[in-house]
């Protein structure tokens, strides 16, 4: 019992800091803490947090995926493109753009599982490549147009907007995927030793197509929702998208080092940047000093965490 | 006479420019102990490594109780029932026990594609109470001593329901009272009809608990012969193809001043007050089961970690060490207990690893003086006998003693006063022990003190003038050499003698 609270709050020590974060904030801030406000941030942060997910299956792997910014352009721009110019209908669409964001998963892994090329310069390859097919697919101007098929994806249900509920299933699905089920159990085999896995019959190259896959597919439909939420595709959206996520992914408990890492994690991550961003906009600190002190923020988060963690020991 | 478990005809492997493994045929039987002798690189793990699926053999047929088999894979050789417990230990820090134990083979829900928790850590604490084993199958593997990693390693092999079980050098981690236990589990899997192969370096442990020993040498077997018609002289024979005269080569030294005196260290639970000191050409045994606090003394000494409270004196001034950076330029060195982890860069050369202290004593205007350098090196290597194709070689490519001297010639680099070894010769074969135990007797005669850390009491016994004993944090008893045997050190070490 003792154990598995030690290793739950290891686990969730995000969620720690997201506490420590909303107590100030609620006391400095009579607009903080209420329905509007909360809403507005977490539609904010729903798309940064679906790809964070997705980083950080890669990052449990001890690998990283910095090609997401610019695979949810690229699926961002397909499918708005195939719905409007090729009228292929929205739904079609939406899902040829997920299957070229899997298709840029799909040559991630086989260059990082059989060319043996470092996640970081494979994925940096990818970066530069799907933003250049994106600038070309759509002659680096926006598509718009959308339907409201599309734009539903960005709209609200009740007061709740969509995409909010597209993470939860995101989160849920995933949950799933990485905390309950064997291909899970084996990304966190192989981030914690590669070699001991293959010993143990896992072949970690299944694992490694399968998590840049889910990364990309994360990708994908974050620049599906980033399109229906600005009524059009943008060839340059999703820029600085994927240190978003390494940040938000690093913020909830994931490694670079691989072997840890949580969904839960990966979304309080998300979170904890943007209830920052949004204190920081109420209590109407400059954009500039705000860089400064999220930065500042992210250092000690990230110290607070290697320091609970030690004391759990 | 009982059908084989196991039969390999000759098996052959080779790796670039080395043939590794030359046409080997052995047979094991059910419910035997077959011990594995050899020193590092002749052989044995690449033997093994083909039995247990981690790589092919090029040619040759292994039969499992009769039947022909084609091991592909571990997965294969898991599913045969060969389980191999590896040297480095081989599991998940980041992940529990029970998961570790069941990586691969989860029991599963939902179709086979979730996994089963609550039914995966039942079974794994009934696996871990039939062992007689104390830890929470909850628990994080990084949260275990090493010791407990080797006991969830055993149990993960027996969770195989193996037919064979190879175990490489389970003991080099363990402390006596450990490996105790793992015999006596090993015993009752050979009364269960399991059979066991055994690599080992510590001839104690094969004499006591083989049934029969295959040396091997060169890639080659040597022989199988049963362990009762068999000497350790013999064996050692057999191993190094040549007659080994004396096992500890111990020069009398001149004993000299007191060159470092520690006073009531202390430093959290794991080292209370313990005072000791070292004198000129000295070689003192540092005694202790695993986790004794004797790996946290000596960090102390060379700054690694801070003192809470008490007062070392180097060479009659009190000296304060926060880093070892300090206490190496006050003249203390330190051979680590983890030569991988904590003593080499794995990827670079002999030269940049035996040389790093000595750059900044050679450097001028902060360029390092490679010719110097060099010079330097190739003293050494003939010195040491460090045995490598030349010094632009990767140390990961040397056997384990080699790269043990390696380390050793960094510290002469710099000529330390005070030489800390801490478990200077764990999985390191006969012969290199025994040159650098001779390395040792000849720095302490030109008047280095040498604290020795060791698990193996031959060891302690054979090369100390003086033995200190820890438990628990504690500085439990202290000998002389001539009054030391095996019996008083475990007695101190495991708490039965008061505390002297």
């Amino acid at each position: 019992m003792k154990q598995t609270i030690l290793n739950f709050t290891r686990a969730n020590s995000g969620l720690v800091i997201l506490f420590l974060l909303a107590i100030p904030l609620t006391l400095l801030s009579p607009d903080f803490l209420t329905g509007n406000n909360l809403l507005t941030v977490a539609l904010q942060v729903s798309m940064i947090a679906i790809t964070a997910i997705g980083m950080t299956f890669a990052l449990i792997t001890g690998g990283v995926d910095l090609s997401v910014g610019s695979v949810a352009a690229l699926a961002g721009a397909l499918a708005a493109g195939l719905a409007t110019r090729s009228g292929l209908g929205t739904y079609p669409a939406m899902l040829l753009a997920l299957a070229a964001a899997a298709a840029v998963g799909l040559v991630n892994a086989a260059m990082i599982v059989w060319g043996r090329i470092p996640p970081f310069v494979a994925t940096l390859a990818t970066m530069a490549a799907a933003r250049g097919l994106t600038l070309v697919y759509t002659q680096g101007k926006p598509i718009s147009g959308l339907d409201e098929q599309f734009t539903f994806w960005a709209s609200e249900l009740g007061k709740i907007p969509v995409p909010i509920f597209v993470l939860v299933f995101v989160a849920l699905v995933t949950y799933v995927i990485l905390h309950r089920s064997l291909f899970g159990n084996y990304i966190f085999a192989v981030g914690g030793g590669e070699e001991t896995s293959r010993l143990a019959g896992i072949s970690p190259a299944k694992v490694k197509f399968g998590v840049y896959v889910i990364s990309a597919l994360c990708a994908g439909l974050t620049g599906l929702l980033l399109t229906a939420r600005l009524w059009s595709a943008q060839p340059n959206s999703g820029t600085g998208l994927e240190l978003d996520a390494i940040a938000a992914s690093v913020l909830g408990g994931a490694s670079l080092s691989g072997g840890a890492g949580s969904v839960v994690g990966a979304v309080t991550g998300t979170f904890i940047v943007g209830i920052l961003s949004n204190g920081l906009n109420l209590l109407e600190v400059p954009s500039y000093n705000q860089q400064v002190i999220k930065g500042l923020v992210f250092i000690v988060a990230v110290v607070l965490d290697y320091v609970m963690k030690q004391r759990l020991k | 006479m009982t059908p084989s478990r196991l039969q390999l005809e000759h098996i052959v492997k080779s790796f670039p420019g080395v043939l590794a493994v030359q046409d080997v045929s052995l047979e094991a039987y059910p419910g035997e102990i077959l011990a594995l002798a050899g020193e590092n690189g002749a052989g044995k793990s690449t033997l093994m490594n083909i039995l247990s699926g981690s790589f092919p053999a090029d040619s040759g047929k292994i039969w499992l109780d009769g039947v022909e088999v084609n091991i592909t894979s571990p997965r294969r050789a898991q599913e045969l029932g060969i389980a191999m417990i590896h040297q480095e230990l081989a599991l998940i820090p980041q992940m529990t026990v029970a998961q570790n134990i069941f990586l691969g083979r989860e029991p599963r829900l939902a179709a086979g594609l979730l996994v089963d928790t609550k039914k995966m850590v039942i079974q794994a604490q009934a696996l871990i109470d039939q062992l007689g084993l104390d830890f929470p199958v909850t628990a994080l593997i990084s949260d275990l001593s090493i010791a407990q990693r080797q006991m969830v390693e055993i149990a993960k092999a027996i969770s195989f329901q193996s037919r064979v079980i190879i175990l490489d050098e389970p003991t080099s981690a363990l402390s006596e009272r450990e490996s105790d236990i793992l015999f006596a589990l090993m015993r009752s899997l050979r009364e269960q009809g399991v059979t066991l192969i055994y690599i080992s370096h510590r001839m104690e442990e094969i004499f006591n608990l083989s049934d029969r020993v295959a040396v091997m040498r060169d890639g080659q077997l040597v022989g199988v012969t049963p362990t009762k018609d068999l000497t350790i002289q013999t064996v050692v024979q057999m191993m190094v193809g040549r007659e080994l005269k004396d096992f500890f080569p111990k020069k009398q030294a001149e004993i000299g001043d007191v060159i470092l005196d520690a006073r009531e260290l202390r430093s959290g639970k794991r080292v209370r007050d313990v005072s000791f000191s070292l004198r000129r050409g000295e070689i003192v045994g540092l005694a202790g089961l695993v986790g004794s606090g004797r790996t946290e003394v000596a960090r102390i000494l060379f700054g690694a970690d801070p003192l809470d409270h008490g007062e070392i004196k180097l060479a009659g001034r009190i000296v304060h060490l926060h880093s070892p950076e300090e206490a190496i330029r006050l003249g203390i060195g330190l051979v680590t207990e983890d030569r991988k982890a904590q003593g080499l860069f794995l990827g670079q050369s002999v030269r940049s690893n035996a040389s790093v202290l000595l750059f900044e004593k050679l450097a001028q205007l902060g360029f390092i003086l490679y010719s110097k350098v060099d010079a330097w090196m190739r003293g050494a290597v003939t010195q040491l006998t460090i045995r490598t194709p030349n010094l632009e070689q990767k140390v990961r490519n040397l056997s384990g003693g080699n790269q043990q001297k390696v380390i050793i010639a960094r510290w002469l680099a710099v000529n330390p006063q005070v030489l800390i070894l801490d478990e200077p010769t764990r999985g390191i074969d006969v012969a290199s022990k025994a040159e650098i135990h001779t390395l040792m007797s000849e720095l302490a005669a030109k008047g280095m003190a040498i604290l020795m850390i060791s698990s193996e009491l031959p060891e302690i016994l054979g090369v100390s003038d003086r033995i200190l004993v820890m438990r628990e944090g504690r500085l439990m008893a202290e000998f002389s050499r001539a009054e030391a045997s095996q019996d008083r050190i475990m007695q101190a070490a495991t708490g039965q003698l008061a505390a002297g």
